[in-house]
Parts: structure tokens; C-alpha cells; sequence
């Protein structure tokens, strides 16, 4: 903070809300891009290592590995390998997703009752019926549990990326950046509240999704 | 209306055994051992004994969620192994302890899940699966959006005999069905099946350990022994008066002599005639009746037969009409459907040990005995009357 | 590559408060005394809320909002405030230490919670007939059963911890994240931007590992999975972690 600066200058945010909205924008799709291609290898990693159990633990030390991995490294780890574009911040941010939804949907999966399995299996579902019909809806909370884990850490670690990736990859980390670069507490401050703020509501959001699509989890005993 | 009746297949099993642990290798255990049963078109065959004893197994292998290391097993003559997998199972109902009910659909969808595999149409699958829900009792209006939690675990298992009959399979399996309900609802749920199995008449393969629910629910009764083998094959009856071993007869217990009584009913047994009088009719005639007889009371009635209760014939007066003032009312009361077991419960429970024998209407039809009950016994055969021409089955060498 | 591995042999990188093993003293020793003072503020209400359920729901709740936030904001956040407190350190130190401190604490608590509470309410009201004080319970069964979920607790905020404390290089910070930032805010050094990303990788990659093989050990063998043996960072993707949300 310079001598004199007021720490929040709303004047200053009053003639930039274009260029924050732009920013959130742009976090919403560091968020959103890498959650999307994230769930959609975990799901294919997850049904095989629930078909071939043997491959669970290889899968998620690997993925273990990759979660382990501290963000700004990460990042800075691609740069000179696929350059400056948004591949270099999408590779981390979808490996570190995998770990959590690779869980999460393999605890859906196992978690599925196994009278329910025989039961289906017994009243003559082919392998594929029952996956689709009985075991894929069945994990649908926990596959939430684990997307909002997901969505959560991801919108966390995509404001890390714009240390690395300056304007390359923009979102609410670049507010950050500069503002600590041209010592401008209102920006920085800015980008800070407004991811936390994005953040919370996205965690928030999930518990209503996952009540919205599981009506049968809903407390027992009161008439549907 | 589909309709619910009519449909049963026969059941065969011809030399099957199942063997674990990767080769069929003679001297690794077997956990059926050449079992050879047959099971005639609409009864209902319990297959009891001891855990680990193959039972459950032998049942599984009829829908082939477990493969016969050898042996057949016939459905109405054709090879269940010849059958296209998930056709053979949808034309089976299966009934399991745990229920697996699915958890995320409603109990109208439950009950839909065959015919949806069968591609029935959605209006055709709602009104099945309500006709089924009303059958086993559970209101369509009050349950069908219900889910399985919301139900308590005597419902969940009506629905889950509901879903098994949805496509009114020729065959249904039931392993250990009423397993796992306290045993008050577990009996109202067995006196309600039985009902619902005179109209239907399915062919009924009844996994239970429970030798009672043995007894009371089959027809013919396979008792099983550990490694795989039957003991002893036959109708209740003939286990109770007739163990074939001495596994059978300890398995079966020592009160078989009471168990017996279980499987005949009032119906069974030439009752008495009742020494009735109308309410307002001459108590004079009644009086000079009760005291000629040797059982000097007289059954006060209404005027549809219905009983109202006992008179001692000394204490009527000479004339006037009788009324129901005078009337005790404490007698037990008994149905022709009632077990000679509970019957007899009931007329040692209660101060006068006469019992008063019923109809639907409730209109008086005579009167039953400790002494007649005991008679029956020690005549030594109860058997229901459709038992006389059953087919013969395949008992297996108890001395094997 | 080579480059790489002359920047790691030379001896001029292994010497002074800009070396290697200074830098990894500093993120070291700053994560050790984040974690410390999060396990003291974590434990003790993790247990409190396990053992006797109050306050549960409420300080689940919030800590599982601070589990939420993103690291880099908190670091920002406390900006200002460490720049009041200490003009000198206001700019390195305090701000990265706080901030590990504040995200370090949320996993420790949780998982705590989680553990006590996972062990059977049965045994415990078994113990509590046997004559067991409220202490004696918390000391001789429930803390012993949840040690290994607790462990996974610290795994999860070691973790946080170190790569918070890399980015902590960025507010001006010491630590390995010195040499990643540096690294690539002076394009003519690639060899040390690399050598940073080994480094930290190897720390956090390195302490897990030992983590996770503390954690198996302390495990009774009845209750280890056959497919566990090391199955990445701890702390399920659990709903159960969150008891009603929202």
C-alpha cells in the first residue's frame, strides 16, 4: 500500500465493473472447462477400476501423485513445455481434479447396496441395464460430493494460475496479481473477496443440486 | 386387467451339484451334492435346514445367478442352462431377505421393473403395479410415490412380492422372504401370502432355516444337511410323523407332535352340533332341553345365528322369553380356517374350554373340543385333503 | 535437462541464505509451526465437538466454508492487516504464516470430528457402563480408534501447507517458492525455475508418502483395506464430512 492510498478506492471498482465481470467470467471457465473434462476421465477410470478392482490402487496413486503436487509448481511446470495458453493451465487444474472425483465416484459405486445388485441381477437386467438404470443413479450423491470438492479446489487454484500465466489464463487470480504488482490493495482485495465469495456460493450451490436430484435421500417418513 | 392366476410351471432338478473352489475335482466339498428334487406346477417347496447347508444356492442356481457344476435343472421340461440369461430371469420372480428394493425409484416403479424390461407400455406398467400394490395390501393411492425408506419393513417386503409378480412369472423364488420383520408382522405376512398363493398358484421355491415356517408354509418340504444333501423329502406331515433320520428328527424337534397340529384346521375335523335357542324364543323349552343333554348349557344366538353366549340351562326360569341379559359371553371363538395348533391355544387359555366354531357371516356352524383335538392327534394322520393325491416326488436315500 | 542438473551440482546454489538448503529450512520450519499452531487450535475443538457433539453442526459448518476458500486469497487478505502490524515482516513472513495457519486448521478440525465420531456409539456407551469417565473415554478409546483418520487430517493440511508456502513467494516470502518465482520472473534462469518445481514436488510428494506410511502403521491391521496401501493424499470426498450444509 502506498503512503496516503485509501485500502478500498470504490470509485475505482464503480468505472471497472466491465473489466471484473470480464475477470469472473474468465474463472468461471478455469473452473468450469477442467471440472467438465475432469469428471468425464474420472468417470471412465472409475467404472473401470469398480470392474477390475485391481487397478484402483494404481489409479489413485497415480492421481495421488499428481494431487500432491503444490499448485504454483504445477503451473509453472508446463509454461515451457505448451507455452503460454490456457492448455497449460488446464493440464494441472484437471489433474487435480481427478484424485477427489476418482473417489467420490468409486465410493458411489461400492456404496451401492449388494441386494440391490442381486436383486437387479436376479429380475434379469443385463450388465449394462443395471449400470445405467441402478448403479449410476445410486452414486449420483457422492459423484456430487465429489464435484463440488472438485469445483471448489479448482476455483481455489485457478486464481494461483495467473502468478504463472499473467493475462494468458486471466480469471479473478489476475485482479490479484496485478494489484500486489502495482501495490493496489482495492484490486487485489477484490480479486480475494470475489473468488471466495464464488468459491462458498458454488460449495452452497452443490448441497441444493444434490438435494434437487436425490428426492429419495430426503429425510424418511414424510409422504412424497 | 392382467391376470393373476392360472400360471405355474414345474420345477426340476435333475442330479445338480455345485462345487466351489475353481475345479469340479471329486473331494473338494460340495455345497449341493446331486440333488434331485421335483416340484409340481402351482405348490409351494420350502427348502429349510442349517446355514451353509446349500439351500440358498440351490435356489440361486433356479435363476442362474449361480451355474450348476453339473447336473440339469428343468422349468416346465426345458434346461434352464439352454435359456437366454436375462429372458430366464425375467420370467422368475425373485424375493430376497434384504428386499433390494432400489432406493432412488418409487414402489410404483419397483413394482414396474420387470414389466419395463419387458418393454410393456408406461399405462399398461401403472396399472399393473397398482393392481399388484392393492393385492398385497398396500394402498396405491397412500404408497405409490412413496420411495423404499419411506416405508416400514413389513411394507418394503409386500413391495418387494409385489415387484416379483409384476409380470407374473410361472416361477417364483424367495429366499428367506419374511427373514427379517419382527415375528408379529412376520406372521400376518405369512397368513397373507398363503392367501394370495390360493388365487395365484404359482410354483414357489421358499428358502427358510426356520423348520416353523417350514411347516406352515409348504407344501412339500426339502430339509437340507450340511454339505449339500437332502435329508428327506416330503409334505409336512409325513417329516412330522416320519423323520427320516435322526438329523431330520432333531431338526424337525420334539414338539412335532404339537407341530403336527399346526397343519390341519377346524375345518378338518367333525365338529359338534351346538345347542342353540334364539334371543326371545320360550326359555322353558330351552331349559327342558339343556338339562336332557349331558352338556347342560345352551348357546344364546341373535337371530342370523350369530352367538351371543352361554346359558346354564338350571338357571333358566320355567317360561318367558329368553334374553341376552342372560347370556355369558366368555367363550372363545374360532374360525374353520383356524389351525388346530391356535385352536387349541385358544380353548386351553380360556374358562370354558368349549370353543365356538364360526362361519364368515359369524353365524354358528357347532363347537370344538380340547377332546376332539386330542382325539385327532392321536389318530395319527393329519393331512390336508389336496395332499392325498399329491404327485410323487423324488425323496432323496436318507441312507446316501 | 542438463542444465537442470548443473544448476543442482552447482556448489554456489547450496550456499547462503539463497541456497538450497536454506530456502528448504525456511518452507520447512514456516510449515512446521503453521501446522503446530493449527493442530493446537484444531484438536482440541475437533475433539471437544467429536466427544461431546455440541456446537457440531454449527463449527463443521464454518470450517468447512474456510476449506472453501481459495489459499491465494487468504494470503492477500491478510495483506494489509500483517502490513499494519509489521511494516518490516508485514510483507514476507506473517501474511504466509497466517494463511497457512488459517487453511491448515479447517482439515485438522474436521477430520478430528470425523474420527471421534466414527467410532462406535456402542463401544462408547459400553465403556461409559463400565465405569469409564468422560476423559478415560476420550483418552483410552475414542482418540486411539480415530488416530488414523486424524492422521489423514494432517496429511490433507500438510498439504495446504506447503503449497501455500510456495505461493507465499509471491508477497515476498523465502521458501522453495523463491526459486519458481524468480525463475520465471527472469527468463534467463529456466534451470532454476525447474529445479524449484522438483524440489517442492519432491517435499510435499516426499512428506505424504511418509505420512501415509505413518498412518498405515498406526492402523490396526483389522481395519486396513487390501487396496489401500497407499491410496493418495487421505480424507475421503466424503458427504459425510458435512453434516447438513445448507
Amino acid at each position: 500500500m502506498l503512503p496516503g492510498q485509501q485500502l478500498i478506492d470504490f470509485s475505482w471498482i464503480g468505472d471497472h465493473l466491465g473489466q471484473i465481470a470480464e475477470r469472473i467470467g474468465q474463472h468461471l471457465e478455469l473452473t468450469i472447462l477442467p471440472v467438465a473434462i475432469g469428471f468425464l476421465i474420472a468417470l471412465v477410470l472409475s467404472i473401470w477400476a469398480v470392474r477390475q478392482p485391481i487397478v484402483y490402487g494404481p489409479i489413485t496413486a497415480v492421481t495421488g501423485v499428481l494431487y500432491t503436487i503444490p499448485s504454483l509448481a504445477a503451473f509453472a511446470v508446463l509454461i515451457p513445455i505448451t507455452g503460454l495458453s490456457l492448455v497449460s493451465a488446464l493440464i494441472p487444474l484437471v489433474s487435480y481434479t481427478l484424485l477427489i472425483l476418482v473417489r467420490s465416484i468409486v465410493a458411489g459405486f461400492r456404496g451401492v447396496a449388494p441386494e440391490v445388485l442381486e436383486a437387479a441381477e436376479g429380475m434379469g437386467y443385463t450388465r449394462t441395464q443395471r449400470l445405467i438404470r441402478v448403479e449410476f443413479p445410486l452414486a449420483v450423491p457422492m459423484m456430487i460430493a465429489g464435484l463440488r470438492l472438485a469445483t471448489v479446489t479448482a476455483i481455489g487454484l485457478a486464481t494461483v494460475a495467473s502468478i504463472i500465466g499473467g493475462d494468458t489464463f486471466g480469471g479473478l487470480g489476475q485482479l490479484i496479481t496485478e494489484g500486489l504488482q502495482t501495490f493496489f490493495p482495492t484490486k487485489y482485495l477484490l480479486g480475494a473477496a470475489l473468488s471466495v465469495v464464488l468459491a462458498v456460493s458454488a460449495d452452497v450451490l452443490f448441497v441444493q443440486i444434490e438435494r434437487w436430484i436425490t428426492p429419495w435421500a430426503r429425510a424418511p417418513g414424510s409422504a412424497g | 386387467m392382467e391376470s393373476s392366476a392360472g400360471r405355474a410351471a414345474t420345477v426340476e432338478f435333475d442330479q445338480v451339484s455345485k462345487r466351489y473352489g475353481g475345479s469340479a475335482k471329486a473331494g473338494t466339498p460340495a455345497a449341493v451334492n446331486d440333488l434331485s428334487l421335483s416340484i409340481p406346477a402351482g405348490r409351494i417347496c420350502v427348502l429349510v435346514g442349517p446355514s451353509g447347508c446349500g439351500k440358498t444356492t440351490s435356489l440361486k442356481m433356479v435363476n442362474r445367478l449361480i451355474e450348476p457344476t453339473s447336473g440339469r435343472i428343468l422349468l416346465d421340461g426345458v434346461d434352464a442352462a439352454g435359456r437366454e440369461l436375462t429372458e430366464l430371469r425375467r420370467g422368475i420372480g425373485y424375493v430376497i431377505q434384504q428386499t433390494g428394493l432400489f432406493p432412488h425409484q418409487t414402489v410404483v416403479e419397483n413394482v414396474g421393473t420387470v414389466p419395463r424390461l419387458l418393454g410393456w407400455s408406461g399405462a399398461r406398467i401403472r396399472e399393473r403395479s397398482e393392481e399388484l400394490l392393492g393385492l398385497v395390501g398396500l394402498d396405491p393411492a397412500k404408497y405409490s410415490r412413496r420411495f423404499p425408506s419411506q416405508l416400514s419393513g413389513g411394507e418394503r417386503q409386500r413391495v418387494g412380492v409385489a415387484r416379483a409378480l409384476a409380470a407374473d412369472p410361472p416361477i417364483m423364488l424367495m429366499d428367506e422372504p419374511f427373514g427379517a420383520v419382527d415375528p408379529i408382522v412376520r406372521e400376518r405376512l405369512q397368513d397373507e401370502f398363503l392367501r394370495l398363493q390360493e388365487e395365484l398358484a404359482k410354483t414357489i421355491l421358499f428358502v427358510t432355516h426356520d423348520i416353523d415356517e417350514a411347516i406352515k408354509m409348504g407344501d412339500l418340504v426339502a430339509v437340507f444337511e450340511i454339505g449339500g444333501k437332502v435329508a428327506q423329502f416330503g409334505t409336512p406331515a409325513e417329516l412330522l410323523a416320519s423323520p427320516a433320520s435322526d438329523f431330520v428328527a432333531r431338526f424337525v424337534g420334539t414338539d412335532r407332535g404339537l407341530k403336527r397340529l399346526a397343519l390341519s384346521r377346524v375345518a378338518d375335523l367333525t365338529l359338534h352340533a351346538a345347542p342353540t335357542a334364539v334371543v326371545g324364543s320360550d326359555a322353558g323349552e330351552a331349559r327342558r332341553r339343556g338339562l336332557a343333554a349331558s352338556f347342560q348349557f345352551v348357546l344364546l344366538t341373535d337371530p342370523a345365528n350369530r352367538p351371543l353366549g352361554w346359558i346354564d340351562a338350571a338357571t333358566l326360569p320355567e317360561s318367558g322369553p329368553l334374553t341376552e341379559a342372560l347370556a355369558n359371553p366368555t367363550s372363545p371363538f374360532v374360525n374353520k380356517r383356524t389351525t388346530l395348533k391356535d385352536a387349541l391355544s385358544l380353548l386351553l387359555d380360556s374358562d370354558v374350554q368349549v370353543g365356538i366354531v364360526t362361519d364368515r357371516t359369524g353365524a354358528v356352524q357347532g363347537l370344538v373340543t380340547v377332546d376332539m383335538i386330542a382325539e385327532r392327534m392321536r389318530e395319527g394322520h393329519i393331512a390336508p385333503a389336496y395332499l392325498v393325491d399329491a404327485p410323487p416326488g423324488a425323496p432323496a436315500d436318507p441312507a446316501e | 535437462m542438463d542444465s537442470v542438473v548443473n544448476w543442482f551440482l552447482d556448489p554456489l546454489n547450496w550456499q547462503g541464505s539463497a541456497g538450497i538448503p536454506n530456502r528448504l529450512f525456511e518452507h520447512v520450519s514456516l510449515s512446521g509451526a503453521a501446522l503446530l499452531v493449527a493442530a493446537l487450535i484444531g484438536l482440541p475443538i475437533g475433539l471437544f465437538i467429536g466427544h461431546t457433539g455440541r456446537f457440531a453442526t454449527a463449527v463443521i459448518n464454518i470450517a468447512n466454508i474456510g476449506r472453501a476458500i481459495p489459499s491465494y486469497a487468504v494470503l492477500v487478505i491478510i495483506l494489509p492487516v500483517s502490513l499494519q502490524i509489521s511494516p518490516e515482516y508485514g510483507l514476507n513472513v506473517i501474511p504466509t504464516f497466517l494463511a497457512m495457519t488459517l487453511l491448515a486448521i479447517p482439515p485438522i478440525l474436521v477430520t478430528t470430528y470425523a474420527g471421534i465420531r466414527e467410532v462406535d456409539r456402542d463401544l462408547v456407551e459400553a465403556a461409559r457402563g463400565m465405569g469409564l469417565r468422560e476423559p478415560q473415554i476420550l483418552g483410552r478409546l475414542e482418540i486411539p480408534l480415530a488416530t488414523p483418520v486424524i492422521v489423514g487430517g494432517f496429511r490433507t493440511a500438510t498439504l495446504q501447507v506447503i503449497a501455500t508456502a510456495t505461493i507465499g513467494a509471491v508477497v515476498g516470502g523465502g521458501g522453495l517458492g523463491r526459486f519458481i518465482v524468480d525463475g520465471f520472473s527472469n527468463p534467463s534462469l529456466p534451470a532454476q525455475l525447474y529445479a524449484g518445481v522438483i524440489l517442492v514436488a519432491g517435499l510435499a510428494i516426499g512428506l505424504d508418502i511418509v505420512l501415509a506410511l505413518i498412518q498405515r502403521r498406526i492402523t490396526p491391521r483389522a481395519l486396513r483395506g487390501p487396496l489401500d496401501r497407499w491410496a493418495g493424499p487421505a480424507e475421503q470426498a466424503s458427504p459425510a464430512d458435512s453434516p447438513g450444509m445448507g
